[in-house]
Parts: structure tokens; sequence; C-alpha cells
């Protein structure tokens, strides 16, 4: 156990108002954030009954605008661009030459030639100096805007509810992937109705220099705080892959359940993601042992692949798991996870494990 | 937090009672935060100090338990099966882990004071 106060990690514009709440900050890919205020479970529950907040101002927020935006963005990414229209908001992969994932982003299309990319935290210089190499040739401008915005995730069954009062926009009208400009508490703020819980809510876009502010009106209105170790279980509970755990530069993306996400057209390293991959993304449910990133998964004794991602399920009761294993070791009912050298029974269940 | 005086500690976060009782420190619980599974040892097997001889989950991580006596595993705390969350909520009482026969503690144990004193 470590006590994470290292001065050389990023903060949030949220830094002093987690203290306030009484987080436990960790280092997380170069950050301090909380992962924790009153407990995973507390804060897990919370989400899943009534609603959450979350600090996810460490993410990367990218501008692309210009005559050959979407040109560029169909290029550059897996997904169809041309399909997303202004005020829309849409789940994509930023594949490398060789069809491995530089990262999973989202892209919201704030106009014709204009384009706000969000890209993990611990990816963004990446994403960045990768974005910059493929740009040329494009009639594009491409500006890095991760310090300017404050990122607040509120999500739960009672997200538009508890908001509704304090917005002067109808969220009611407002569907899954809507991406509009609105005034909250006073505060010009952009909103998406996105997430990474499994539960509905929306993605607070305000000025770094409001954030805190913004945060303290949601505590006050009725929204828990709720850290990265509650937005790991509900994220794994839904299914949803993290990058650097189900997925990475050099590994195929069609692995995953999430491959619709590359569709029909030409794209960088489309050749390469033709092929069929080698491995396969598959559910674990286990009765009471949880298993972590990296255990063998076996199959009839003999090993098959890994956990990528693994912990005790606060919803559901018992432990979930996400493994690769082989393709050709893919469909069956039963496995075995080994955990300190003790192999115990896992049946594959569908992913999600949890749906709203 | 509490750290009472009655019982040594190890730098890894375990406390040892005189009868050979081990747990994990309120501190240490905390800083698990929920804990979800415990995987005790076998009665009967012979421990070394500082050998890790037990695993407590949380949500978010396995931790090693190490013991911080030398001797037999006599009793483990069967409770922690079906109630993994007692280390959390009693981490001195109903919380224990396991019990050492006539233990041999570590050289480097902590009193309670020191002990309080590096955990912070």
């Amino acid at each position: 156990m470590t006590q994470a106060t290292e001065t050389a990690l990023k903060r949030t514009p949220l830094h002093a108002a987690h203290l306030r709440a009484g987080a436990r900050m960790v280092p997380f890919g170069g950050w301090e954030m909380p992962v924790q205020y009153a407990g995973v479970k507390a804060e897990h529950d919370a989400v899943r009954s009534r609603a959450g907040v979350f600090d996810v101002s460490h993410m990367g927020e990218f501008r692309v605008s210009g005559p050959d935006a979407e040109r560029f963005l169909q290029h550059v990414t897996t997904n169809d661009v041309m399909k997303l229209k202004p005020g829309r908001a849409q789940y994509n992969w930023l594949p490398n030459e060789t069809g491995g994932l530089v990262d999973d982003i989202y892209i919201y299309r704030v106009g014709e030639q204009e384009f706000l990319l969000v890209v993990n935290a611990s990816n963004i210089g990446k994403d960045w100096a990768h974005l910059q190499t493929q740009a040329a040739g494009y009639d594009v401008r491409l500006t890095d805007e991760s310090d300017r915005w404050g990122l607040l995730a509120v999500q739960g069954p009672q997200a538009e509810a508890l908001l509704q009062p304090h917005i002067r926009v109808d969220l009611a009208a407002k569907k899954k992937n809507a991406y509009f400009p609105a005034e909250l508490f006073g505060f010009d703020v952009h909103l998406a109705r996105t997430g990474y819980t499994g539960e509905d809510g929306f993605e607070v876009f305000t000025d770094a220099s409001e954030a805190e502010t913004i945060w303290d009106k949601l505590l006050a209105v009725g929204f828990t705080p709720a850290g990265l170790g509650a937005r790991d279980t509900l994220r794994l509970e839904a299914g949803f892959p993290l990058y650097g755990h189900e997925f990475a530069e050099d590994l195929h993306p069609l692995a995953s359940t999430y491959s619709w996400v590359v569709k029909d057209k030409a794209h960088l390293g489309r050749e390469h993601i033709s092929l069929a991959p080698p491995v396969r993304l598959i559910g674990l449910a286990l009765e009471r042992v949880p298993v972590r990133e990296g255990y063998p998964v076996l199959l009839n004794g003999e090993p098959v692949g890994h956990v990528t991602s693994g912990t005790s399920s606060p919803t559901l009761g018992h432990p979930i798991a996400m493994a690769l294993v082989r393709g050709d070791a893919s469909t069956a009912d039963a496995y075995e996870v080994e955990v300190r050298g003790k192999a115990h029974p896992a049946r594959r269940v569908e992913l999600p494990f949890y749906r709203r | 937090m509490q750290t009472p005086t009655e019982l040594k500690y190890a730098k890894t976060h375990e406390w040892l009672g005189d009868d050979g009782t081990v747990g994990i420190s309120d501190f240490a619980q905390d800083q698990l935060g929920d804990v979800v599974y415990v995987e005790l040892p076998e009665v009967g097997r012979a421990v070394t100090a500082g050998e890790s001889v037990a695993v407590v989950e949380s949500v978010k991580t396995a931790s090693d338990i190490y013991a911080p006596a030398s001797g037999t595993i006599v009793a483990v705390n069967d409770a922690l099966s079906g109630s993994p969350e007692l280390v959390n909520s009693g981490p001195y009482e109903d919380g224990w882990l396991f019990r050492i026969e006539n233990p041999e503690p570590a050289d480097d144990l902590l009193s309670a004071e020191e002990y309080a004193a590096s955990a912070q």
C-alpha cells in the first residue's frame, strides 16, 4: 500500500474539491485522482440507484476543424464519421498503420467543419503526436484544448431529474449521444448524453476555471461524488473495455465485443483489421474468488488466455471478469481461472454483465 | 484510527496478540476499502515470520498477509468466508484472521506507538 502525494503528478481543476470531499488521491495515468470518497461500494451503489458525479477532467480534448476535418477523421478512425451529424456524439477508435489501437475515443460533432475529440488521459501525448503525423496533406487545424476544459460525468437513473431544475434545456428531448450547449447553474457549458457506467447520464464540459463551482453545486443538489474505483467497477459490470486492459496498441481490435466500431470504409490500417483476430474477449462469472488482470484462464486444464479486468461486482454480488482467450477456445461454457496456483471454476457469460 | 496498545504490529500492517491471534490494522483495512474475499491458511500449517500466509481482497486489489510470528496455525476465522466485511467493521475483533500456536514474534515488530507514527 502506498501513499500518493507525488508532486510530479498533474492535478485537475477539482483537486481542492476532492480533498474537501474526503477523497483518497492516487496516481492514475500521470494524474493525481480520487480513487474513492466514502467507499467504492457505496459510490457504485449511489450511481446504480440514484446519481453520482465523477471528475473526468484528466481526459484530453482535441479540437479538429477546417475544410478537411471530416475527411481527415474518416481516415484516422474506424467508425463512420460521415454519419455523425452536428450535435451528436460517436464512440470511435484510432487505429495505427498495422491495425493496432492507438486509443479509443469519443467524437463530438460541433459543426459541419468542427469536431471535439475526447481521448484517454494516459494517451494524450501519444494521440496528439499520431494525429499531427496523420494530418499531413489535409486542410485541417488541430488544437489541444485539454487544459481548457473541466469534464464532469453525472451518471445514474436520477441524473436527468436532478439536473433539470438547474438547466435551461429540456433534457428529456436530448437522446443518447446528443451533444448540446446549455446554461447550467448560470454557467455556459456543453453537455453530452454519454457516459461510462451503464447508466443514463450526461458528461458536462465546463471552463476549467468554473469546474469547481459547478462541482460544488452538483453535490449540493444531490449528486454523490464517485471516484475512479467505482468508475472501474461500474464500467466493468457494463462490459465497457478500458484502454490498457481490453485494448492495446499490439492487440487486434476485433478481439473485443466492440467490432461494430470498425465500419466498411477506407481508413488507416484497414487491410490488417480485416483479418480474423487470433483472440476473443469473453465475460466470466465466478462464485467467490475475485480474479485480477493477468491471471491465467484455463480450458480443460490447458492455458488459453488471461484475465484483462476483474473485480467483485457490487451489483451482482459475485466476482466478474473480462478475459482474452484464443479464438478456437472462446465458445466454451465453463473455464477455470488460476488464482495463486489453484484453479477456480468460471462460467462464460454474455457481456455486458449488467444492463440497465 | 485505532491502534490498540496491547498488540504488536508489523510494518506490513498485521497485528499480533499475546495469544498468537493475527489480523490487519485499522489503518490497513481503511486503506484497502471494502473487503470482499479472504483466503486463509490451512490449520496445521507451520509458518515462518515474514512468510506470505493469507490474502485479503478488496474490490480493487489483492493484498498478501504476512505472518508476524513463526509457529503453527491452530485456528482460522471461518466467519470471514461468509462475511469478509468483518475485516472492515472489526479489524481487532470479529475480523481477526488466524491464530499461531506458541508464536515466536518477528524481531522487527513495532509497538502501537511506533506503528501509529509510521502508518500516517
